[in-house]
């Protein structure tokens, strides 16, 4: 096979296909050019999707790392710009695929600040929202540490980390109907109230998740085999960090509790109590603890929201009080499963001319959004998640963009890889948990 | 160095294999629908979805299907699960034409099949259909697990209608 793609590659290229092995090996010998440029990608198991990545070898050590990304550029922002502003979140929810529920939040942020309405967002739809992201912040970092022990050569821990996302998706699927993409937080709070016995399904959740979490920390946190892969590996200080603009876990890892839920926060995070996981080895084996203790503060989190949604905060709202905005039909699940409510069904159908007219449009046009530019910004499991919202008062965006933490903290590869191993390279790109969804969008 | 050209003749059972017996063909396709090594096209939410298949809960390989193909070439199923981009259809057209025959595929989830909610985005393939021949499709986005368990119920299916000389039913 020959090599698909000059640019990659510097100094002499030698193509071997089967037998030429023994005549390229009696040609080389004697010369002392040890290089060897390796493509690994765009399909391959450790990549976390669709990555390419370029290697410079010298012997066994990497010398030169680059990526190629672009592979799942779905243009998703670009489409965004020809659906209406409420269709945006079925677009946004598809980036990060790991983390829909941050997507949506970041996004509806954004064009609640361009609306106005940041402050009459109801207090039930703040807490559901903090409720759902922590419960997909558990998740992500579930498959986080699952397909990374897979990509070390462990199929365990992925296993564990399966079986745990799982009971979190059933979670999700009760409460919003789809197990992944959900489109649930919406411009003006979230598409539908929580079902009857969403409450107690999460406290089941609550009941046994620290237990797995347990059960996952004794399996790897003092495994030989693991620190062995993991300790002292695709080391980033501080100052590398902040140079290249990582942040989530990374950041945190090398020893800086930024966490946008203390420091800017939002959806009503400054009343909840937790605390921000620190390590200072800023080393692979930090990552893993710094998310492995992110999960027990999400647990904790996720509690405290429980424990307003079914006391103080009960029966109320959740999505904002202003006709021209929210959903009119208030959606509920009927009882065929989906659907509008059968009161508004029967009251644009049969009682309000107006209303069905109100209806129509706001479904087929959506609403208009005051012209201007907001950004909004969310600590997602990957790092700071923002969303630019750019309205020229239309009922379509002019632009939103991203600016994705997977997309932001690859590029610190090369900085963790260069002078390593070529084995550490699957632990280092694991360590930044990418998501390609997200890097390219 | 140009690249390895692919064999133009098949091989074949012989002149007769046309004709031959039902219990022949019964064992072949028994023994292929079976044991459906997968190389699996992981490209974007669907991947996930299909790796949920592939563990614990679900586990598809009680049907057979073993998701540890070395590569294409090792592979009988290949199954492309999310968005086949314009940049990336070359090499799912690529690593396509690297399996032995017989090979089938499934299209998992909306992107593959049609391009989904891309449908008129200006970088995604509308279909992988366009590039590779697709012998089942799951529709959604993403399917369920359990969509999948039943696209490969529907392929297996497939498989044991096949006549032993097609090389695709």
């Amino acid at each position: 096979m020959s090599a698909p793609y000059e640019e990659a590659t510097e100094g002499t290229v030698y193509t071997v296909s089967g037998n030429d092995w023994t005549e390229l090996i009696e040609t080389l010998s004697g010369q002392q050019d040890e290089k060897l440029v390796i493509n690994m990608g765009p399909q391959h198991p450790s990549t976390h999707g669709v990555l390419r990545l370029i290697l410079n070898l010298d012997g066994e050590t990497v010398t030169e790392a680059r990526t190629v990304i672009g592979y799942l550029h779905t243009g998703i922002e670009k489409n965004m710009e020809f659906r209406t502003w409420t269709q945006g979140t079925t677009f946004v929810t598809r980036m990060d695929y790991l983390a829909p529920i941050f997507n949506e939040t970041a996004y509806c942020m954004g064009v609640e600040k361009l609306l106005g309405i940041t402050d009459r967002i109801p207090e039930r739809a703040q807490a559901i929202r903090v409720m759902m992201m922590e419960l997909t912040r558990i998740s992500s970092h579930m498959v986080a540490i699952g397909t990374f022990g897979m990509e070390l050569g462990a199929t365990t821990p992925f296993l564990f980390g399966a079986r745990e996302r799982e009971m979190v998706l059933d979670v999700m699927e009760y409460i919003t109907g789809l197990r992944m993409n959900m489109a649930y937080v919406r411009p003006g709070g979230v598409s539908v109230d929580l079902p009857a016995g969403a409450v107690d399904k999460v406290g089941e959740l609550l009941k046994v998740m620290p237990g797995r979490i347990e059960d996952l920390r004794k399996m790897l946190d003092a495994n030989p085999v693991y620190l062995a892969r993991t300790k002292d590996v695709a080391y980033l200080d501080l100052t590398g960090c902040m140079a290249l603009g990582v942040t989530g876990p990374m950041l945190r890892a090398a020893g800086l509790p930024w966490d946008l839920r203390k420091s800017q926060p939002y959806c009503g995070y400054e009343t909840y109590e937790f605390d921000v996981p620190t390590e200072k080895t800023g080393d692979v084996y930090g990552r893993y603890l710094v998310r492995m203790a992110e999960m027990e503060e999400s647990l904790k989190i996720i509690e405290q929201a429980l424990d307003r949604l079914s006391g103080p905060l009960k029966g109320g709202r959740v999505m904002v009080d202003d006709k021209k905005i929210g959903w009119p039909a208030q959606l509920a699940l009927g009882p065929d499963g989906m659907g509008n409510s059968p009161d508004h069904i029967a009251h644009i159908m049969s009682g309000s001319m107006e209303a069905l007219i109100h209806h129509f449009k706001l479904v087929t046009e959506g609403f208009r959004v005051p012209a201007g530019q907001a950004y909004a910004s969310v600590e997602s499991p990957r790092g700071e998640l923002g969303a630019h919202v750019v309205s020229d008062g239309g009922t379509r965006p002019y632009r939103v963009h991203f600016r994705d933490p997977s997309f932001t903290n690859l590029q610190s590869m090369p900085a963790t890889c260069e002078g390593g191993m070529v084995a550490d390279v699957i632990s280092a790109v694991a360590s930044i948990d990418p998501v390609m969804g997200g890097v390219d969008r | 160095m140009a690249d390895l050209p692919m064999p133009t003749v098949r091989p074949t059972a012989g002149p007769a294999s046309p004709s031959a017996p039902r219990p022949m063909r019964f064992i072949l396709n028994w023994g292929r629908r079976y044991s459906l090594w997968v190389f699996n096209f992981g490209l974007a939410c669907c991947a996930i979805e299909f790796v949920a298949t592939s563990m614990s809960r679900h586990d598809f390989i009680r049907f057979g299907v073993v998701p540890f193909a070395d590569g294409p070439r090792r592979a009988d199923l290949m199954i492309v699960s999310g968005t086949v981009t314009d940049k990336m259809a070359p090499a799912v057209k690529r690593l396509y034409e690297r399996m032995p025959d017989p090979k089938y595929v499934i299209s998992f989830g909306a992107c593959s099949n049609s391009g989904g909610p891309y449908w008129d985005s200006y970088c995604v393939t509308k279909g992988v259909d366009q590039i590779i021949p697709v012998d089942v499709y799951v529709p959604g986005c993403p399917p369920r697990p359990e969509a999948l368990l039943h696209g490969i119920m529907t392929l297996q299916e497939k498989i044991a209608a096949q006549h032993p000389e097609d090389r695709r039913a």
